[in-house]
């Protein structure tokens, strides 16, 4: 149980959360201000739990790949690259070179729409709405790209099992140049914005310290860690699809704070365009997709690719049969949260929605089962949903002097 | 015949359907530099209609008659200034030495029932929004009135008439002014309190400011002295440092509506063109830049009165 | 470089009187490339009745309805809309290739039960 903790005079504790206009998704940070100044900070998941991982396990191999698709609306590529690299390795199944190439394709168009749509939620974040319209004016070239190659903006059903569903036409391919040619000029201007505006580097220079030391301690991932000095990327360092022929280069930054993380995804996007040019000059001939059979041979695989947020790292455990026996998920959102806290402390309450933002939170992604250990009996639980909102209801009665259980719900 | 004045022009009504045209024009250059389409004329007047029909939520632990009375006192404190500063001629509906002391101190008003209004809400986002907008005021309220009293030391005068007298004969003066005009333009951003400045509303920090408990027919009210207190200010910059009038009352009329255009204009460019700054970034700019400047302004007048004969 | 507020003023103002890049919709129409996943089509004639398409779906959404008479075989594709999620492995996995997937989107109601719907040939 929670100790009581003796209020201090002086203090206030504000919480951001669980509803906020500065979060996109519902979480608890529970904020001690003293003036302007975060004291202390503690941050709690769990809002989003939709039972992803039980519903797999009860549909066939097929099936569960648009559940898997579903888990995050912005990095759904990448979550449905994992699943399908995984269950080929567990198959045996060699997928064609022309079927990789495209999902690099698509990975690298699904990298430039998550950071654009992220460049322009931290600029809103920070008050300044004329550069949140004008980024995603630009992200609507590149979703109605994705609209056209794959079918849909958000939730691209591109990837079946064993390859993918549709081939490019070469007008696809000509949008693809335009778009190129357009990104690049858009990002000059948009570096030339981060370095030069006085009010933004006011705003995100010196917030949000994270040392290369507490990176590396906590874990983190993707930007975050790169925006710390530690050179991590899972296309470099364990390539997957076809990054072994389209080589990715390390964008890594010293600043270890919110203004080096805006600098690293800016400068991530530049690659990104560089690799799509390339891609778009050297995609081989063959076919899309070879067939993979309904029932997957037993094992366990660990998979893992570099999704815009960082490193979204799969375990699948299948049993001979048509549905899979266990899918576990641990998405990057997953790896970065823990540094939330030690980042928020320090800095000042106007500094907090960019700071929870700067790490590129999706907390959809992050939301999983767990089970419980009892450290003092070792004895091992899992709550069922009765016993959990029991459990619920006693711990707000206790803490916090409200009864939930006599709440009416119209 | 007062009653005219105080209800239709230039009081209540001319100042209300002004504010709200002014509204959807600043909303709408807003949204035309972001490339988008932006509200239609109806809309200022449509939101008004859609607030005042709301259900009216009073908080749980507040002073009701406070809580209901705070916006009617900030809207007609707004509205109360219009009649000292000069519009369609050289002189004022009513005007006696120090009335620009009046008007500035009528609309210093508005600022401290938003930060009543705050306290009174028994709410934690609305207690921050209240502190901050304190800590503005003690920021950008010295600039402003310095600079605004830089052109009343070269007219000698106190009154906004007869510095509007003064300017309408020496002309060539207005330009002297042009530092105090650009201190004045930016301070007058942070107390309508919008982007750049608008860290006490700032909405994706602490929800709502002041105003986060207020809804309905209230929040309506504050919106209103809101927009009146936009208009009500353009008029005042216009008056001190464009006083340009002619003898026709309705040609000045005209001119006057053009002026509060222009100034509406620079303060919705500012508002597209910046991020929010923090608290303390706002405290070390405006004592940093802002009150320098004025002094310098102050000085100067000071300086060619003694030179010139006037 | 020198940093200084405003650096985003030339390309504002130069948008004041540039083509809005939004647009009124519903007032006007809202077009969608022809590669959209939207609603399906069903060829009858060419239907065997293999249920390949109900096995796979992840939603449960379709359901394939025998209705000719006397070991007749008729077949009517029942759709909840309510339930599909556009994924179009239907359409993939029939091997007569009778389901397919066109552009049409604009299918929201106020009614809920105008959702359970009777695919037909268009």
């Amino acid at each position: 149980m929670m100790q009581k903790e003796v209020p201090i005079m002086g203090r206030v504790v504000v919480p951001i959360g669980t509803q906020h206009p500065a979060l996109k998704e519902p979480a608890s940070f529970i904020l001690t201000l003293e003036g302007e100044k975060v004291v202390s900070a503690k941050a709690k998941l769990g809002y989003n739990h939709r039972g992803i991982e039980k519903a797999c396990e009860n549909r066939s191999y097929i099936q569960s790949l648009y559940i898997v698709e579903r888990v995050c609306g912005i990095c759904s590529h990448a979550h449905s690259t994992v699943y399908c690299e995984a269950v080929e390795e567990l198959a045996g199944i060699e997928i064609p070179k022309r079927a990789k190439y495209l999902r690099t394709v698509v990975c690298e168009l699904e990298r430039l729409h998550s950071h654009l749509l992220w460049l322009g939620v931290a600029a809103h974040e920070i008050g300044f709405d004329t550069f949140f319209m004008y980024v995603w004016r630009d992200r609507e070239k590149v979703m109605d790209i994705l609209e056209n190659f794959c079918g849909n903006r958000v939730n691209y059903g591109i990837n079946t099992l064993g390859g993918v569903r549709r081939d490019l036409t070469p007008e696809i391919i000509e949008d693809i140049k335009n778009l190129c040619k357009l990104m690049d000029e858009r990002l000059k201007i948009y570096t030339d914005l981060a370095m030069g505006d006085a009010t933004l580097a006011g705003r995100l220079a010196k917030v949000g310290r994270l040392s290369k030391e507490t990176a590396i301690q906590y874990g983190a991932v993707g930007p975050v860690a790169r925006a710390s000095g530690v050179a991590i990327d899972v296309r470099v360092n364990d390539p997957f699809a076809a990054y072994d022929e389209v080589k990715a280069n390390i964008v890594v930054d010293d600043n270890c704070d919110v203004f080096g993380r805006v600098l690293v995804r800016v400068l991530e996007m530049v690659d990104s365009v560089r690799m799509l040019r390339f891609m778009m000059d050297n995609i081989p001939d063959g076919t899309i997709s070879v067939k993979v059979p309904r029932k997957i041979p037993a094992g366990e695989v660990a998979h893992r690719v570099e999704a815009p947020r960082g490193e979204d790292a799969y375990f699948l455990a299948s049993n001979g049969t048509e549905k899979p026996e266990r899918i576990r998920m641990r998405a990057p959102t997953e790896a970065n949260w823990h540094a939330i806290a030690h980042m928020l402390e320090g800095d000042y309450l106007a500094d907090s929605p960019i700071i929870i933002a700067a790490i590129d939170p999706c907390y959809s992604c992050t939301d999983r089962a767990i089970q419980i250990n009892d450290l003092n009996t070792g004895k091992q639980d899992i709550l069922n949903w009765q016993q959990l909102k029991q459990y619920s209801i006693n711990w707000h009665r206790e803490n916090n002097g409200i009864d939930f259980a006599k709440l009416k719900i119209k | 015949m007062s009653i005219f004045y105080l209800l239709v022009f230039p009081g209540f009504l001319f100042l209300s359907a002004l504010g709200l045209f002014m509204e959807y024009f600043d909303r709408k250059v807003y949204a035309r530099m972001q490339n988008r389409v932006g509200p239609p004329w109806y809309q200022p007047l449509a939101d008004i209609i859609k607030l005042v029909s709301k259900e009216t939520i009073i908080p749980y632990d507040t002073n009701k008659k406070m809580f209901a009375a705070l916006p009617v006192i900030a809207l007609a404190a707004a509205t109360t200034a219009i009649f000292y500063i000069p519009i369609w001629s050289s002189h004022a509906l009513f005007s006696f030495t120090g009335d620009i002391i009046v008007v500035l101190y009528l609309l210093t008003i508005p600022t401290l029932t938003f930060f009543l209004a705050g306290w009174n809400s028994n709410s934690l986002f609305a207690g921050i929004g209240a502190v901050r907008n304190l800590t503005q005021l003690f920021s950008y309220e010295v600039p402003l009135y310095m600079g605004l009293l830089a052109p009343a030391f070269l007219a000698s005068s106190w009154s906004l008439s007869e510095i509007s007298q003064f300017y309408t004969t020496h002309p060539l003066l207005i330009l002297l002014n042009i530092p105090a005009f650009i201190v004045c333009i930016i301070a007058v951003q942070g107390k309508l309190e919008r982007v750049p400045f608008d860290i006490p509303d700032a909405e994706t920090e602490i929800v709502a400011g002041s105003f986060t408990e207020y809804s309905g027919r209230y929040f309506a009210i504050f919106r209103m002295a809101l927009d009146t207190e936009l208009v009500v200010a353009a008029t005042l910059l216009a008056a001190v440092f464009i006083p340009v009038f002619v003898a026709n009352p309705f040609i000045s009329f005209l001119i006057y509506l053009a002026k509060v255009f222009v100034i509406i204009f620079i303060l919705a460019i500012f508002r597209s063109v910046m991020a929010r700054i923090r608290m303390e970034q706002m405290v070390k700019f405006c004592w940093r830049y802002l009150a320098p400047l004025a002094l310098a302004q102050i000085i100067i007048n000071i300086l060619i009165k003694g030179v010139l004969p006037l | 470089m020198r940093r200084y507020p405003g650096k985003i003023i030339k390309e504002a103002m130069g948008n004041l009187n540039s083509k809005a890049a939004t647009n009124l919709y519903p007032a006007a129409p809202s077009i969608v490339t022809k590669g959209y996943r939207g609603k399906l089509n069903y060829n009858s004639k060419a239907c065997t009745g293999c249920k390949l398409c109900v096995r796979d779906c992840p939603a449960k959404a379709i359901e394939i309805v025998n209705v000719g008479a006397d070991g007749e075989k008729i077949f009517e594709c029942h759709l909840d809309l309510g339930h599909c999620i556009f994924c179009g492995q239907c359409a993939d996995v029939c091997p007569k290739k009778c389901l397919k997937v066109t552009n049409e989107f604009e299918l929201a109601t106020t009614d809920k039960s105008t959702l359970n719907i009777n695919l037909k040939e268009v």
